[in-house]
């Protein structure tokens, strides 16, 4: 108890309250609910029905109305607890409401109305999850196979980033080839060139090479990364050449120099490029747009995007699939952010 | 286990490999690992960066450049053709300078905001906190999720009955439809943004604030150096390199701005949120009446904007490295 | 049987020449020692043996065959790096087992050679350790095995001891005498310290800015440098040089005496000193002085009750004086 109000009580050379450390706490705190807050509520609205996401104000909980099927009426009705004229609670199904007054009946006894002021009945609630948000776009929608897409893309892409780009890396660390000084010219150069700047063009020579459409379409216009080939470089510049050396002289192939030496050795790099590649992938969003037209090639953030987009927003099932779509970032957040977080700082990648 | 297919792999290239290495030499291998990463790289990087200056010079909906007809600079006439530039309304594209114009707006107000935040949440994470770590995931946090979630995330926040106009309704004062009114709904795009990205640029700028010796503060201090002033005369002094890149960066993503905002506003209402990463995509691939020559010819004035800004990054990058190696 | 021959090889890294045709012929059997000061080209002139670089011209052959533009890996030589490049990635079985595997041995003669080199350099008990969990020596065997195992025509060694504190250095050197005496192969070592250079070598070859300054058994280089270089890199500490008129009766311009060839003269004395600065190092004095303005070091046996500002009489023995013309060069 004593570390924990230490710590919660630490001040800035302990002479007193200074602002600062007051800002602190207070940017601090609102930073945890600013970038926690909104992905919380995304989690905890997924879980209501739609009759409890229209309410206001919104409740914490997901509550459903209980409702009860009665005699005499087709649908289900919904139950209220009403206080009677007599002081009595008793529990009544509602069949209508005029303006203040609501028609009410007894499910024990259904044949009589009774006429109640809208002021003196609360809905008879009960906590739910409605699961049936998640189950529903997955089996009924094509949930299944957006999420599908989205894992064969980023799986392929990160694949094949990661063997592409160490490729050209060890190339460019550890040979003096002619040329060399030209090829890192053209990928400095092309790292001012974003995918926005050359969007038609690009559109063009996916469309004569028969990929759009596809998936591979997607996939490998993304996968020589500039970044991802500087960053792998600069670490295996600092693997010593000896190594190399021993290895030519211990009868290994080049190849086996790459594969056998090279690459376990850069293994810590590549981590890293794999979990950005990962989270780049999974995030795509515009290329894919305009790549994919078909709907059962979506990918999730594409898919999401056009259900979102329709005229009538069901928003019970966009939340729950925006939460499945959270769902490897904020994994990878969990297991991995101090790997990101100390590669950033180290390389400047995004 | 996982690593028997990458031996088996490794065995069977091996041959064929040194057949390849005894042919072409140690720097035929060379060539040999650049070039997948190459061929790639050219063939939907460079190839779609030369003949997007082919496609601005061409007129007509077709896709292939052959079935396209040659207009000359047509395209970048008609965006050019203007009463007044400043004046949307005078223009033949009145959205392109609508986008342009949104644009610049947006960059200037996000830019500002964005580094303002960074460098105050870099500075605090720098203090003498405990769990600092644990602290700077919280603002990486939303840096890491996609777009489209940014995007639905506050949608689903700022809508006309969401968490935000309830929480302000709770206060007592009134709801407002943060997404309808087109100045909210302006600032609704650069908040959104700013939540989105500011995590990340709070790290570059935390590892610069890392990296400036204790000592130097310890002798400031042994001076009794006032805090504000060991502010702006150690501390950003010191920390102005990263704070440009961090600068330049912002700026270069502003104005590309597309994804998070298409998704939270689409653009709206009307035209309000509508930038110019949007105005390409629309005009290009969305609309019914698509010009890919008109899409090209914009993207390659938003690529020149992104080339000087490029360039100032590199220069800046440059500078410093010649200070640090003096 | 292995006899390295080297014709007019040089190697020029642009417009810089590193090696200036060098001829050189390495017998077989023999521990040949690469010495110079660093920048000698003595590490380059080992990598273009081994493979690892090619010579810009000359010819380089082993037992009469050209291997001038055979790679690295087909000449059947194996080499112990200055910093061990051990793949720190592997165990120190893996590692003395790579090379092996890449010539497609078989598993069990693989097994039956690191056992065997195991036992030779005891590193049994680290076989499944990983370099990183080694200690510099340790590592120095496991280096020096996974030559050991290749069983190369000859060996090539780059400073293997420079990254050992001098104990260590001191057991290593006389171990690997030993294994060289033992394996009685042909063995190439690279280093700038004259040191290991006298202890280990059949042969010394000096460098220096890429030419061969002598070639010779560690006494011939001690006894009769041919020329000044030499002269002044053989031996610890450095020879005195004295302009030949400061010492009577010499030929030559320049004269060269060993501090340890200078004595106490008890009765004639040959040259009189200001003594500076007196090390007493118990079982021998160094004592350095100046005669006329020019610096002399004088090691004397035992010790003596010398101070700074005495003047103390030297002398020597006439056959220990070297003496050398303009050009530097010996003259007998």
């Amino acid at each position: 108890m004593r570390n924990v109000s230490a710590f919660l009580l630490r001040r800035r050379g302990g002479r007193g309250w200074h602002w600062t450390d007051i800002f602190t706490w207070f940017w601090l705190i609102a930073g945890f609910l600013v970038m926690f807050g909104p992905a919380v509520w995304l989690v905890n609205s997924s879980f209501k029905t739609p009759a409890a996401l229209a309410e206001f104000p919104p409740t914490i909980l997901p509550y459903v109305t209980a409702e009860t099927v009665v005699e005499g009426y087709d649908k289900p009705l919904p139950l209220y607890e009403v206080k009677l004229p007599d002081g009595t609670v008793q529990v009544l199904a509602e069949v209508r409401r005029i303006g203040i007054v609501a028609q009410m009946v007894d499910p024990e006894n259904p044949g009589e109305i009774i006429k109640v002021n809208i002021q003196d009945r609360t809905p008879k609630r009960s906590v739910s999850f409605a699961f049936d948000n998640y189950v529903r776009p997955l089996v009924v929608n094509d949930f299944v196979l957006y999420l599908q897409n989205s894992v064969f893309v980023t799986v392929m892409a990160t694949l094949i980033t990661l063997l592409t780009n160490s490729m050209a890396a060890f190339a460019l660390s550890k040979y003096n080839f002619r040329g060399r000084s030209a090829v890192m010219m053209l990928i400095v150069a092309t790292l001012m060139v974003p995918l926005s700047v050359i969007l038609v063009p690009l559109y063009s020579v996916i469309s004569a090479m028969g990929l759009f459409n596809s998936l591979w379409g997607v996939i490998l216009p993304t996968v020589a990364t500039p970044t991802g080939v500087f960053m792998l470089r600069q670490y295996m510049l600092t693997i010593p050449d000896e190594l190399i050396d021993a290895a030519r002289m211990d009868k290994a192939s080049e190849w086996q120099i790459y594969w056998r030496i090279i690459l376990p050795l850069t293994a810590p790099a590549l981590a890293v490029l794999a979990i950005f590649s990962v989270v780049w992938r999974w995030n795509d969003f515009l290329w894919p747009l305009i790549v994919l037209s078909r709907k059962e090639l979506y990918t999730l953030q594409v898919g999401l995007n056009t259900y979102a987009g329709e005229l009538n927003v069901q928003w019970h099932y966009i939340l729950a699939m925006t939460v499945v779509t959270m769902i490897p970032v904020v994994l990878v957040f969990v297991f991995l952010q101090r790997f990101i977080t100390t590669g950033i700082a180290g390389t400047g990648l995004k | 286990m996982i690593l028997a297919p990458v031996g088996w792999l490794a065995r069977v290239l091996d041959p064929p490999l040194r057949a390849l290495q005894r042919v072409g030499g140690r720097n035929g291998m060379a060539i040999f690992f650049v070039a997948p990463n190459m061929l790639i790289f050219g063939i939907f990087v460079l190839i779609p960066l030369v003949i997007n200056f082919a496609y601005s010079m061409t007129g007509g909906g077709a896709l292939f450049l052959g079935d396209r007809i040659f207009v000359g600079g047509e395209q970048y006439g008609r965006l050019f053709d203007c009463g007044n530039y400043l004046e949307p309304n005078s223009c033949r594209e009145d959205l392109f300078w609508t986008a342009v114009w949104n644009t610049v707006f947006f960059v200037v107000l996000q830019v500002a905001l964005m580094v303002g935040v960074a460098l105050i949440t870099a500075l605090i994470l720098n203090r003498d906190l405990k769990a600092r770590s644990f602290w700077r995931a919280v603002f990486f946090f939303p840096v890491l999720l996609s777009p489209v979630v940014v995007g639905l995330i506050w949608r689903w926040i700022l809508q006309r009955q969401g968490l935000l106009n309830y929480m302000i309704y709770e206060l007592g004062f009134d709801p407002i439809n943060w997404l309808v009114e087109r100045n909210w709904a302006f600032a609704a795009a650069i908040s959104v943004s700013v939540w989105a990205h500011m995590g990340f640029y709070a790290l570059i700028l935390l590892a610069g604030l890392q990296a400036i010796p204790k000592d130097l503060y310890e002798a400031a201090e042994m001076d009794g150096t006032r805090p504000a002033r060991v502010f702006w005369r150690i501390t950003l002094p010191l920390l102005a390199p990263n704070l440009l890149v961090v600068l330049v960066l912002t700026l270069i993503r502003a104005v590309q701005i597309f994804d998070e905002v298409y998704v939270l506003t689409g653009g709206g209402p009307g035209t309000s949120t509508l930038f110019i990463t949007q105005y390409i995509y629309e005009v290009g691939f969305a609309s019914l009446l698509r010009n890919p020559g008109l899409a090209s010819a914009a993207s390659i004035l938003m690529g020149a904007v992104l080339v000087v800004l490029t360039l100032f990054q590199l220069g800046i990058a440059r500078r410093g490295e010649r200070r640090s190696a003096k | 049987m292995s006899r390295i021959t080297l014709t007019d090889v040089s190697r020029s890294f642009g417009s810089v020449k590193v090696l200036h045709d060098i001829n050189l012929d390495i017998r077989d059997g023999e521990l040949i020692v690469f010495v110079g000061p660093s920048g000698c080209g003595k590490s380059t002139l080992l990598r273009l043996i081994a493979g690892l670089d090619r010579p810009t011209s000359g010819k380089i052959a082993i037992n009469g065959e050209d291997v001038t533009r055979v790679a690295a890996a087909d000449r059947g030589l194996a080499m112990v790096f200055q910093s061990y490049a051990l793949y720190p990635h592997m165990s120190v079985r893996q590692n003395l087992a790579f090379g092996l595997e890449n010539a497609r041995m078989p598993k069990p003669e693989i097994e039956q050679r690191i056992a065997e080199a195991a036992r030779m350099l005891n590193i049994e008990p680290y076989l499944d350790r990983r370099p990183g969990q080694l200690s510099g020596g340790q590592r120095q065997r496991v280096a020096i095995g996974r030559a050991i195992v290749r069983n190369p025509t000859a060996f090539l060694l780059d400073e293997p001891l420079s990254n050992l504190d001098a104990e260590l250095r001191i057991s290593t050197r006389a171990e690997l005498a030993a294994l060289h005496e033992r394996l009685s192969a042909t063995m190439i070592y690279v280093t700038h310290d004259q040191i290991e250079a006298m202890t280990l070598a059949d042969r010394i070859v000096v460098l220096r800015d890429g030419r061969i300054e002598q070639v010779g058994t560690p006494l011939d280089l001690y006894n009769k440098p041919a020329n000044l270089f030499v002269a002044g890199f053989i031996g610890a500490p450095r020879m005195n040089f004295l302009p030949s008129d400061k010492l009577p009766g010499t030929a030559g311009s320049t004269v060269g005496i060993r501090p340890q060839h200078l004595r106490a003269a008890d009765g004639k004395a040959k040259l009189k000193a200001k003594v500076t600065l007196v090390e007493a190092l118990g079982y021998e004095t160094v004592v350095h002085g100046l005669l006329d303005d020019l610096p002399l070091l004088a090691v004397l046996p035992g010790q003596k009750s010398f101070e700074a500002g005495d003047t103390i009489a030297l002398t020597y023995d006439a056959e220990n004086l070297h003496a050398f013309d303009e050009q530097g060069q010996r003259v007998d």
